[in-house]
């Protein structure tokens, strides 16, 4: 801030100049740019007023929830459901979703609002688009449980049963958090809760954040038998949808109880008929290894080379490692059919899928091990010839030197492919 | 034409008969509803039935900016041809000397310093007859955007007095109030910093209303506009939906007494003497930061700093940017509440005080061709 006489003499020479504004210090400040900017998101236009009130209000409406303060919160609901009638129709579509999550919050804790009041509006807000109706209907029959009006909330279920399972699939993992808290507040709450609840899963559909947590707490009041009998039914009634996660469910389970090899093998199979790339599947494979029927055997070959089929294995070099066990294994064993059988499907597209060239100089670059156990997969059903064995077994490498002697070792003996053809 | 062509012709009318009224006071009207615009088409006669292109007319989504009408204003006029519009002086309401009292007033600055501001406007020349009236064939057609230069010359007296530079306005507030705790028959000197405090609290409650009032506010009408016959079902629907269900929320909300709808007035704030929870500083002097030079009084601060070093020349619009974090507290403190005032952005008022300075100190500059070191001083 100097003497502003020489101001005056600077800024008449500095005027001359034709410059555009400038501040020192901070440098080049251009308000219209950041505009600009500002409307890329809504497509070049600038926001309206009406899109600035109804989000104010959304600020205002959360801002009111988290400080419990449920009187302001209605007050300003009550302007928020302007936005069903936004000219911009993502809002207008987006708009139910947030105004029910809202506005059932608000009622829930609102001292002034009652089950009815609860009841009206979870009915006007279902028939606002088909799978907000769904959605809606299960939220509604969870609110009414926790008021224990178990009739109502089964009423509301078993009439939707049909549709649930295919809409409900990623409706449940998205609000998994949010059900498994508050089936543990259920829970925690009284017994006859949980047995209502008992009535719920008994229902067709897929109830998974139900289901682990009722099976905690059976187990946990050391009901093993109860926790079994709902894992089974819930994994084997055919009634309801295929689903992955329950038989996960009843095997860990029974994995805990220490059950027999046998049952474990039988749960785990269906498992592999559903998903054959499952990581629980190199487990299944040491199970069936372990076993004593050749059937068993014969599967294990099966479920490894299955697991390989997929992409995301492809580096796994646990299954890469039992494979290569496992082969010779098989082959010593004179199994040789076996393997053929496996080979006859893969052939034409495992060469160019694991044992390229290319996989072969970007697996021994990134990982020397896996390299190896896949060389000798290869060695050993593509024969000495093939491009990967060959680039592994012209490596180098001092730390691997034995192993290598030892691979090729093995894929003289043991080569499937007959030199001579 | 449109809602916001039809808001500028009405003020084209306003000014034309030299109404005491501003662009910024008819577009708080708006605002506050007391003018209909935004569901205007509500008041219409049964039998106008509106439906197609009425509704990209009548479906208003934002308030009018000030600059947005200004513009206009300019264009109509244009159009229309209009003459050169009926003089504006001393005695008209919008000159420069009467709503620089009037916003002094709103503010709760004293009076005193309305001496300052007539001297400032004559010193640059916006009180003339010629400069204020509005002439639309003239060849740079503009006119003079009344409140928001009226306010630009109380922000350029207030850095003259307390050159806001964060340091010397805190200091002066010392001394007024060394002076005001010995001498409590007198008339008080003006404290700034006293002052700070009562337009902060005032003005931040008056924000949070405007910001929630804003937030809670209804577009849409009863009628709902829709294109065509295929819409209208639609549209209906959606009303009834949220009509039932605001019915539905507001039984929860209590029954709080409705708050009278305020009649319009140009003043957003009243001050009175002797209320002890909100001081009055109209009478308060301003000796305290006047100081005697010969036959007359001057400013105690001799310096000043310019809002804008230079000016754009380019092709932008603006001439000059705002970028708040460059400037004082006090001075961001007296722009916001300018700004809000008036509604209108901060940037367009400090615009406003760069121009006024760049005049005011050309002018200076342009008598004294010698480089005579004068300090500037007020001379009564």
């Amino acid at each position: 801030m100097s003497d502003f006489s020489e101001e005056l003499i600077r800024s008449k020479t500095e005027d001359d100049k034709e410059e555009s504004c400038v501040f020192s210090g901070t440098g080049m400040s251009f308000p219209w740019l950041q505009k600009h900017i500002g409307t890329v998101e809504t497509g070049g236009k600038k926001e309206k007023d009406f899109a600035q009130t109804t989000s104010a209000c959304l600020g205002f409406i959360q801002e009111a929830l988290l400080k419990h303060q449920w009187q302001q919160a209605a007050d300003y609901m009550h302007s928020y459901f302007q936005i069903l009638e936004d000219s911009d129709s993502h809002k207008r579509q987006a708009a139910p979703e947030i105004i029910w999550k809202l506005g059932s919050e608000i009622l829930f804790y609102h001292p002034k609002s009652s089950v009815e009041t609860f009841n009206t509006f979870a009915d006007r807000m279902k028939n606002i688009g088909v799978m907000n109706y769904l959605k809606i209907s299960l939220q509604h029959a969870l609110y009414l449980l926790h008021h224990g009006m178990l009739e109502d909330a089964n009423r509301n279920l078993s009439f939707h049963c049909t549709y649930i399972p295919h809409l409900l699939y990623p409706f449940i993992y998205e609000d998994d958090y949010a059900y498994n808290t508050a089936s543990q507040n259920m829970f925690d709450h009284s017994w006859k809760t949980s047995v209502n609840l008992r009535a719920l899963i008994q229902t067709p559909g897929v109830w998974d954040p139900f289901v682990k947590s009722y099976v905690e707490m059976l187990e946990f009041y050391g009901d093993q038998d109860g926790a079994r009998e709902v894992l089974t039914n819930y994994a084997y009634d055919e009634k309801f949808p295929s689903n992955p996660n329950a038989h996960i469910y009843l095997y860990n389970f029974l994995k805990r109880e220490k059950a027999p090899r046998e049952k474990l093998i039988s749960v785990l199979k269906i498992l592999y008929q559903i998903v054959p790339s499952h990581k629980l599947m190199l487990e299944f494979h040491r199970l069936l290894r372990k076993s004593e029927k050749e059937d068993h055997h014969k599967l294990g070959l099966e479920v490894l080379f299955g697991v390989l089929d997929f992409a995301g294995c492809t580096k796994n070099i646990t299954a890469w490692k039992y494979l290569a066990k496992y082969l010779r294994q098989t082959l010593m064993g004179n199994h040789l059919a076996w393997v053929q059988e496996e080979w006859k499907t893969r052939k034409n597209w495992w060469p160019s899928f694991h044992f390229s060239s290319f996989w072969a100089k970007s697996d021994w670059k990134e990982d020397k091990a896996l390299a190896c156990e896949k060389a000798l997969v290869a060695g050993i059903l593509l024969g000495k010839g093939c491009r990967y064995f060959r680039f592994i077994s012209k490596q180098d490498d001092q730390v691997l030197r034995k192993k290598i002697k030892q691979i090729k070792k093995s894929v003289k003996k043991h080569s499937v492919v007959n030199p001579g053809l | 034409m449109t809602m916001p062509r039809t808001l500028a012709f009405c003020y084209l009318s306003l000014l034309w008969q030299r109404e005491t009224i501003t662009l910024s006071d008819l577009l708080r009207f708006v605002e506050e509803g007391h003018i209909p615009y935004i569901n205007a088409f509500q008041h219409f006669p049964e039998e106008m039935k509106l439906y197609g292109r009425d509704k990209g007319i009548f479906a208003i989504e934002s308030w009018p900016t000030y600059e947005d009408i200004y513009k206009k204003v300019i264009e109509i006029a244009k159009f229309l041809d209009l003459p050169r519009f009926p003089d504006i002086t001393e005695d008209s309401y919008l000159h420069p000397n009467i709503l620089c009292m009037k916003y002094l007033m709103e503010v709760n600055l004293p009076d005193e310093m309305n001496d300052l501001t007539c001297q400032v406007v004559k010193m640059t020349g916006i009180g003339e007859v010629d400069f204020l009236t509005f002439d639309p064939i003239a060849k740079m057609a503009k006119t003079v955007k009344y409140d928001v230069q009226a306010v630009a010359v109380i922000v350029v007296v207030l850095k003259l007095l307390f050159l806001l530079d964060d340091n010397l306005e805190w200091t002066l507030s010392n001394i007024a109030e060394k002076y005001n705790e010995k001498n409590k028959e007198d008339k008080p000197w003006f404290d700034f910093r006293k002052w700070y405090q009562v337009m902060k609290k005032s003005i931040d409650e008056k924000k949070q209303k405007w910001e929630e009032a804003r937030a809670k506010y209804l577009w849409k009408s009863e009628k709902p506009l829709y294109h065509s016959s295929i819409d209208r079902a639609v549209v209906y629907k959606r009303r009834e939906m949220v009509v039932s269900l605001q019915k539905q929320f507001s039984a929860l909300v209590d029954s709080a007494p409705t708050v009278e709808k305020k009649s319009p007035s140009s003043f957003q704030f009243n001050w009175t003497e002797g209320d002890s929870a909100r001081t009055c500083f109209h009478g308060h002097g301003l000796q305290g930061i006047l100081k005697k030079k010969g036959q007359s009084l001057t400013t105690k601060n001799s310096l000043y700093w310019l809002s804008t070093q230079k000016f754009c020349r380019s092709y932008c619009k603006h001439v000059t940017t705002y970028e708040e974090s460059n400037f004082s507290l006090s001075y961001q403190f007296i722009i916001n509440l300018f700004s809000f005032l008036l509604r209108i952005k901060t940037s367009s008022l400090h615009e406003e005080v760069s121009l006024i300075e760049k005049i005011l100190f050309k002018r200076k500059y342009g008598k004294t061709k010698k480089k005579s070191r004068s300090r500037k001083g007020r001379k009564y």
